[in-house]
């Protein structure tokens, strides 16, 4: 009479996690030092963003050996990546005790055509969306979380603006449509229309929406809940600063108060270099992230 | 017409101020800072990640005046990550957070998310076949002799009350069901009648 894996369980841990900051780290240490500063989550990774972009070559999973090192360390969700397509890596990480599963654009994707069908897991999925389309089209396969794709270890903050603008307008176009302009709605957007039906109904998304890829300050961070994120995701940014600990728990506590600006300007003081940002144009187009999947 | 807070300081807050809204007889503030809280009537803890939401009480000063909250008899409800919150002892960590609630609790007791489930329990005295959603949830290990166990799931507590103290491990703000939030409004106006 128990029943583990429903959409409710699934959707409400992401519901958990509102308002909070999910960080990215590489091994035991880190993780502790994100969960001290505050962290709602963190993102069991080998390599941050950044380095998988200046490493080059093909970016899988990480060795299971991480994942479990850094369960080990703190008592806060462990979330981990799998490459796009690659059902075997996710089982894997769902069978690691993952809590939640990245099906990442950041990684090399395993299968250019198709995602993970994520309504048969157990485990929670998150995935990348531009725009809405992208979003229903990864809820429709099961995610029970969204975050904007970004443009990941960058530190440039353009591209999540760019994807959290276009999903919270295509939201608003669509709970303001009447219900005989859906289904033209959802072949324009390729998505489904039964999921159109939920935001005309309720005015939102069905899952929550966190903004990723490109967030390098606390500024950051507040300008994205602003926007109407549900959260973010600090990929680089922290661990890539020049001091950690105070970046993290700097991030964390602009995310919560973003809307008082003298405690930004506060936090933001004497924090030291943020990680070094790239501008996008000088990003070949077959190196950006975002355009891995649709 | 009642005041009554949610923590806002992270994690399911529009969840619970949409479910004490609909009650009709109950206004939802969100709270961030100590300066929100005077003029409330009664305060929710929500869920979302218990160490997250110490550290940001712990960095404006906001232990104190909570505990003052709930000296001053107004009541508090805490589920999943409140419940830890409110809890005088946590197995495995030296001190309780707010430190309030005689009982002991075990985070994520159930193991990690995929094994979060949902079942139908019966609250003493709220509801009989409640939907309750356990995500990471914890669970009450042990009780003082003042503190009034509510429900049980699989022989484990999972909801209680200690006066005007009320928490559960699960998360009635993620269902249709509004009967444990309604009792807890109940348990804010007849507190506002006995301090007016």
């Amino acid at each position: 009479m128990a029943d583990t894996g429903t959409d409710r369980v699934k959707r409400g841990m992401a519901e958990m996690q509102k308002g909070g900051v999910i960080m990215d780290v590489v091994n035991a240490e880190q993780a502790k030092i994100a969960e001290e500063a505050g962290a709602v989550a963190v993102m069991a990774l080998e390599r941050v963003p950044s380095d998988i972009r200046e490493a080059g070559g093909v970016a899988r999973m990480a060795d299971p050996d991480i994942l479990e090192e850094v369960i080990g360390a703190v008592s806060i969700p462990v979330m981990a990546k799998a490459r796009i397509g690659h059902i075997v890596e996710a089982r894997v990480l769902e069978a690691f005790g993952a809590d939640y599963i990245d099906e990442s654009e950041v990684l090399t994707p395993a299968d250019e055509v198709y995602h993970i069908d994520k309504n048969t897991f157990t485990a929670p999925f998150v995935c990348g969306a531009r725009d809405l389309g992208e979003a229903l089209r990864r809820i429709g396969e099961g995610a029970s979380m969204i975050r904007t794709k970004g443009e990941p270890g960058t530190g440039n903050i353009v591209e999540a603006v760019r994807h959290m603008r276009m999903v919270q307008a295509q939201v608003k176009k669509v709970a303001g449509m009447s219900r005989d302009e859906l289904m033209t709605e959802a072949k324009n957007l390729g998505a489904p229309y039964e999921l159109l039906v939920s935001i005309q109904e309720t005015g939102k998304l069905p899952v929550v929406n966190f903004a990723a890829g490109g967030i390098a300050t606390p500024a950051d961070a507040a300008l994205m809940m602003s926007l109407g994120s549900d959260g973010v995701f600090v990929g680089s940014g922290v661990f890539k600063s020049e001091d950690p600990q105070q970046f993290a728990r700097a991030i964390v506590e602009a995310t919560t108060h973003y809307e008082d600006y003298e405690l930004i300007g506060r936090l933001s003081k004497g924090l030291g270099t943020a990680m070094t940002g790239i501008e996008i144009a000088n990003i070949p187009e077959p190196e950006r992230m975002q355009d891995r999947s649709q | 017409m009642v005041k009554i807070g949610v923590l806002a300081l992270q994690g399911a807050v529009h969840e619970h101020a949409k479910m004490l809204e609909s009650e009709g007889t109950s206004e939802a503030i969100l709270v961030k800072k100590e300066e929100e809280l005077y003029d409330l009537d009664g305060l929710v803890l929500p869920g979302g990640e218990s160490t997250t939401m110490r550290r940001l009480i712990d960095r404006y000063g906001f232990r104190d005046p909570l505990r003052q909250f709930a000296k001053d008899g107004k009541p508090i409800f805490g589920t999943c990550a409140g419940l830890i919150l409110l809890a005088k002892h946590i197995d495995g960590q030296q001190e309780g957070h707010l430190d309030l609630m005689d009982m002991t609790v075990k985070r994520n007791a159930f193991g990690r998310q995929k094994e979060s489930f949902e079942a139908e329990l019966d609250a003493k005295g709220i509801a009989r076949d409640l939907a309750a959603v356990f995500i990471r949830a914890p669970l009450i290990t042990e009780v003082g002799d003042s503190v009034d166990v509510l429900a049980y799931h699989q022989g484990e507590i999972v909801a209680a009350q200690q006066g005007s103290l009320l928490t559960c491990s699960f998360h009635p703000e993620l269902t249709d069901d509004h009967r444990f939030h309604h009792y807890f409004v109940d348990m804010v106006k007849n507190s506002k009648k006995a301090i007016v």
